[in-house]
């Protein structure tokens, strides 16, 4: 049958609204590919190797803005991913029912603190914090390359325990509702064997092994693309270094700091070319994470999972 | 009960034991958080900060009533922007037989994922480079770009809760589809699309760094759409950057605004999304 008019029309309304969602993300590729064009070419593949960045001078290297974001993100997931991992196993499968809804409520609550107030925090709290730390360390340990530098506070530190706070509740989330869509017969058929509450909750971890992956990697990207809680207290000196304990730079940084005083076409160029490769990374690693968690979640939907999506959790 | 009884026992224990820690150890940053903004915030919390616009450097008082508007302002036409998009895709996704129409649904996650930095990149090269000028509507562009993957994945949620009887009752008495989605289908979901929307404007009006380069900011009254305008964000990350103390209590105030959005708004929806479940137990 022929659609009607009005169908007709209420179809090409919503294809075109569906078209412009999809257009969209590929149009912030193009957008982000011409604007750097001038960037890319007069500096080339060089511009990732070099590691000074001068725009008075006209030097624009942008090793330490990569060394920076990839460097205090890494070093989040890795604080990050267990604690995630734990919250959501505990929620999923160990908490006492009456307690749960309360701590989920507070878990999510976690993930809706603006970045702006985490960043707030961590400059007048967590810095002063950061300090006394390294303060506190003994001698042998400071001379370490690892540990080295002046106690300034701003520091690499400072960034991934912040990205490591807003994370946490992003991954457990996702890995929470991995666990959930693992059927339940896995437990069971692993408590029927005799195993112990730990042993069955391994087999449903084993059982959702790539969600629970793709929930880490998507706190990864995240941690990758914040901007303001880093800025505030990365210490923004373009400078790759070995020590935690050094005030480093990271690509979105960079881009909000200095973007709206860029004068120059070159140095606005080169900033729009951190922003592609930020873009083009934080691309991939969600493709990849959707992937693997779409693989197990997807078949599922229902009042509990509509709440869970509104609430802005679940995957 | 032989050793190794105890000894999987005792494993399993003591990780209930670490799993609980690691619930406690996620809780104390949000006490901590939610302990400083309230202790410093709330004393700032004068009716000046809710009706002055700041004051000139080195004078202390005023308030933050320009960027309370302008934040308002702001999210108001990201939602204008983005609503419709949004709901109009998640329709797509449910209702259209497209093959493809899951490859939707994988665009907005991977929308969902960009970084606000580059979207506000985005939104100053597409909305502020041509007209040469910083403004409000650049602003609402940008946060509209992140409302819409939000809105289209709740509202396709809420849009798969409709019980399918419906449908098949509104195309049973001779309605064509596009009627039956939007007499029946569509108003059986608005009241979660509108918890939808709120939230996801409650999260889009914590953002900073997409206004950064396309928002702006300015100190004076403003509800000019084509000229800069403030925002509480955008204002409370200047404030924090200063050296001066009072500009310092002035940020930490308007952070307890946003966290007591952010609060009530999520309050809001456990309470409006609890009675969803009813949806189903009616089916």
């Amino acid at each position: 049958m022929k659609p009607r008019g009005s169908d007709l029309v209420f179809r090409l309304g919503t294809g075109a609204s569906a078209l412009i969602l999809v257009t969209m993300v590929s149009g912030i590729g193009v957008v982000l590919w011409t604007g750097s064009r001038l960037s890319i070419d007069k500096s080339g593949f060089g511009f990732w190797r070099s590691t000074s960045w001068n725009p008075v001078l006209g030097d624009f290297g942008a090793f330490p803005f990569i060394w920076g974001t990839l460097y205090s993100s890494i070093l989040a997931l890795c604080l990050a991913g267990p604690v995630a991992l734990g919250i959501a196993i505990f929620l999923s499968e160990l908490c006492p029912k009456r307690l749960r809804s309360a701590l989920v409520f507070l878990t999510e609550l976690l993930a809706a603190v603006p970045s702006i107030v985490y960043g707030l925090w961590g400059v007048f709290v967590l810095v002063p914090w950061v300090r006394d730390i390294q303060r506190s360390l003994p001698d042998w340990m400071r001379t370490l390359p690892l540990f080295s530098g002046p106690p300034v506070g701003v520091s690499l530190l400072a960034a991934a325990l912040v990205l490591t706070v807003m994370v946490i509740p992003f991954s457990s989330a996702v890995a929470r509702e991995v666990l959930r869509a693992v059927p339940m017969s896995q437990r069971e058929a692993a408590y029927a064997l005799g195993s112990t509450r730990w042993e069955a909750t391994r087999s449903a971890l084993h059982y959702g092994r790539a969600g629970i992956v793709g929930a880490l990697m998507l706190g990864f990207g995240r941690a990758l693309g914040e901007t303001m809680a880093v800025t505030m207290v990365i210490g923004n000196t373009p400078k790759a270094a070995g020590s935690v304990f050094a005030p480093q730079y990271s690509m979105a940084a960079v881009i909000a700091n200095e973007f709206v005083e860029a004068s120059d076409e070159l140095h606005a160029s080169a900033l729009v070319e951190i922003g592609l490769v930020l873009f083009a990374i934080t691309l991939l690693v969600n493709v990849a994470s959707r992937l693997l968690i779409w693989n197990m979640t997807r078949q599922r939907t229902g009042p509990r999972r509509a709440v869970r999506v509104l609430a802005g959790e679940a995957a | 009960m032989t050793f190794r009884q105890v000894r999987r026992q005792g494993l399993s224990a003591l990780m209930t034991g670490l799993c609980a820690v690691s619930v406690l150890i996620a809780l104390i940053p949000l006490a901590l958080i939610l302990g400083f903004v309230a202790s410093k915030g709330a004393g700032a919390l004068t009716w000046a900060f809710f009706t002055e616009t700041p004051r000139p450097v080195g004078e202390t008082g005023g308030g933050m009533a320009n960027a309370i508007a302008g934040s308002l302002i702001v999210c108001g036409l990201g939602a204008v922007f983005a609503v419709p998009i949004g709901v109009g895709s998640a329709v797509f996704i449910v209702e259209s037989r497209f093959r493809w129409a899951g490859s939707v649904r994988f665009a907005a996650d991977v929308l969902n994922g960009v970084p606000s930095i580059v979207i506000g990149l985005c939104a100053y090269v597409v909305a502020v480079v041509p007209f040469r000028q910083f403004s409000a509507l650049a602003g609402g562009l940008a946060l509209g770009v992140m409302m819409i993957p939000i809105i289209t994945r709740t509202t396709e949620e809420l849009l798969r809760l409709v019980p399918g009887s419906l449908r098949e009752g509104a195309l049973a008495l001779g309605a064509t589809r596009s009627r039956a989605i939007l007499t029946v289908v569509l108003p059986a979901a608005l009241p979660g699309i509108i918890t939808g929307v709120v939230l996801a404007l409650a999260r889009i009006a914590g953002e900073t760094a997409p206004l950064l380069f396309t928002a702006l900011n300015t100190s004076f009254w403003s509800t000019d759409v084509r000229q800069p305008i403030a925002s509480l964000t955008v204002q409370i990350y200047n404030y924090a950057s200063s050296p001066y103390d009072d500009w310092h209590r002035q940020a930490w105030a308007g952070a307890c605004v946003l966290i007591a959005i952010v609060l009530v708004c999520s309050v809001l929806a456990r309470i409006a999304t609890a009675r969803l479940s009813h949806l189903r137990a009616a089916d």
